[in-house]
């Protein structure tokens, strides 16, 4: 196996461990943190996948993802929590261990669904694509055990650094029109996600989305 | 390689392991005073605190059964036999057939039972917290430990601690992020059994969050020095097998004396870093609460079983 491709898988695994980190994480400071370094090892893989397969444009799209994930993105989380005044409240659903234990059954799950396809792709990176959806099924798990809204929206923006990973990992990437869209709408959807909170906060006095069931119409 | 050869080796490992334990105490405890700024205490304290206690006269409750007694040799054996396992200097030696990582957990098991046991045999109630408290982590360390050893075990192909180091040490150079994760797993199992800061403090007779040291607390005079010196002995032991597990490099086969040097060196320099680290993050961790120790030691788990879950991921 060549080096460069030792590396992705390197990577690869240290993105399922922040996928795992993030999950099993209590404060709301650290979830950025942990985010924005998931971004940087996404950027650096797509990095060495660009370089060791030819393909500039891949380049453009690391790139952009330390401009957007690493940079732009937390820091406006930043902002937020900041002027929501909030650093400690991630509440769970379910108690932390057997959260993970159930991040390990969607790993299971992940790699047992990725092996067929894998043995087909004949990419360089195909035995990654285990890990890439088991990260997008480990944050859709964060998504829904997480009570409160800022780690719900973490927890979705950490899905799309799934899902482009899988897309690098599988294809060599989107054509650069489509990326420049989804980082574009992922950025404007971190705006307006800051809004909403603003939002949920003056109506409910509390990030807590429980309250947002009263909503409905009996 | 010859017999003779191979014993001269297994000798010199073993009394080198008994001798050295102490002064990578010693290190570890001098790091960590510096870290902390504090005037640090000589690296032989350890030395002159087993010769102290050594000459003490040994007071034992009236009650105590026989189990008290032969428990601490029973642990310096344990822990002993273990040094004597694991590939420290040299790999291929005449122990290492005895015992292969299974059983080599096996044996830090017995050594837990018999100090769990002579803990609680007294019947006072610091014996019995700290008995209740140290078998609560051993349940949970032990699986990630095995789990963390099945991951090397896989990519080289045995369970011998001798052939995966000879795997490990002297194939082409590869990353294996499955060695990634289990050495993180690794650690943190080394923490939680040598009774280090995130589950334990060393350090401390504070009653509500000691374990170790509630489970010695009947213990003085010789019998205190041989569980000391069976600690320091254990640290040495998982140091080691950490080190022949993640970083090789530099060790010598049985019987080959010109790479002895070399071998002794390169394990200097790598346990002077670790003791390093070890107090490094001894002084950056903060003591988790009891109950987060579970927590603390399913996440070892969990690493572990990644590690060897990406193993059959990313093998070609």
């Amino acid at each position: 196996m060549p080096l460069t491709s030792q590396f992705v898988n390197l990577l690869a695994a240290f993105l399922l461990l922040l996928a795992f980190a993030m999950l099993s994480q209590r404060r709301i400071l650290t979830l950025i943190h942990l985010f924005a370094w998931q971004g940087a090892a996404l950027a650096l893989s797509t990095a060495i996948v660009a370089y060791s397969s030819a393909q500039p444009h891949l380049y453009f799209s690391a790139a952009l993802t330390v401009l957007v994930k690493v940079v732009l993105i937390p820091w406006v989380l930043h902002r937020l929590i900041d002027r929501l005044q909030i650093r400690w409240d991630v509440e769970t659903l379910i108690n932390i261990p057997t959260t993970m234990l159930i991040g390990i059954g969607l790993v299971i799950f992940a790699f047992a669904l990725a092996t067929p396809i894998s043995q087909m792709a004949s990419t360089l990176t195909r035995s990654t694509l285990g890990i890439a959806m088991a990260s997008v099924l480990l944050s859709f798990l964060m998504m829904i055990v997480r009570r409160k809204a800022v780690p719900q929206v973490i927890g979705f923006l950490a899905m799309e650094n799934g899902l482009f990973f899988a897309a690098t990992s599988a294809t060599y990437g989107m054509p650069l029109v489509v990326e420049l869209g989804v980082a574009l709408d992922v950025l404007v959807g971190t705006f307006i996600f800051g809004i909403f909170f603003f939002h949920i906060r003056e109506t409910f006095d509390s990030l807590d989305i429980r309250h947002m069931e009263k909503l409905k119409e009996d | 390689m010859n017999l003779s050869a191979g014993s001269a080796f297994q000798i010199l490992q073993s009394v080198f392991v008994v001798l050295a334990a102490p002064l990578l105490m010693g290190w570890v405890n001098k790091c960590r005073a510096w870290l902390q700024n504090r005037s640090a205490p000589s690296i032989l304290l350890p030395y002159w605190t087993l010769t102290k206690l050594f000459h003490k006269d040994a007071v034992i409750a009236r009650n105590a059964s026989p189990l008290f007694r032969i428990t601490p040799y029973v642990l310096f054996g344990c822990m002993w036999l273990a040094a004597g396992i694991v590939p420290v200097l040299a790999t291929d030696l005449p122990f290492a057939p005895a015992a292969d990582i299974i059983a080599l957990v096996g044996v830090f098991a017995l050594a837990r039972v018999f100090s769990a046991l002579a803990a609680m045999d007294i019947g006072t109630s610091f014996g019995g917290l700290g008995a209740r408290r140290e078998m609560l982590i051993g349940f949970l360390a032990e699986p990630a430990m095995l789990m963390t050893l099945f991951t090397a075990a896989f990519i080289s192909g045995s369970t011998q601690l001798t052939t995966i180091v000879d795997t490990l040490a002297h194939r082409e150079f590869a990353i294996h992020p499955s060695l990634a994760f289990a050495a993180v797993a690794f650690l943190m199992v080394l923490l939680a059994e040598n009774a280090r800061i995130p589950i334990d403090n060393p350090a401390t007779h504070l009653e509500l969050t000691m374990v170790h040291e509630a489970m010695i607390l009947e213990y003085s005079a010789r019998h205190l020095a041989l569980i000391e010196w069976a600690v320091a002995i254990k640290l040495f032991a998982y140091m080691t097998i950490g080190i022949a597990l993640f970083l090789p490099w530099g060790i010598a086969a049985a019987g080959d004396w010109a790479a002895l040097p070399l071998a002794i060196a390169a394990l200097t320099l790598k346990l002077v870093l670790a003791g390093a680290g070890l107090s490094l993050l001894e002084t950056l961790l903060a003591k988790l609460r009891l109950f987060l120790a579970p927590e603390f030691l399913s996440s070892a788990f969990l690493l572990a079983v990644l590690g060897m879950l990406t193993h059959f991921l990313t093998r070609t």
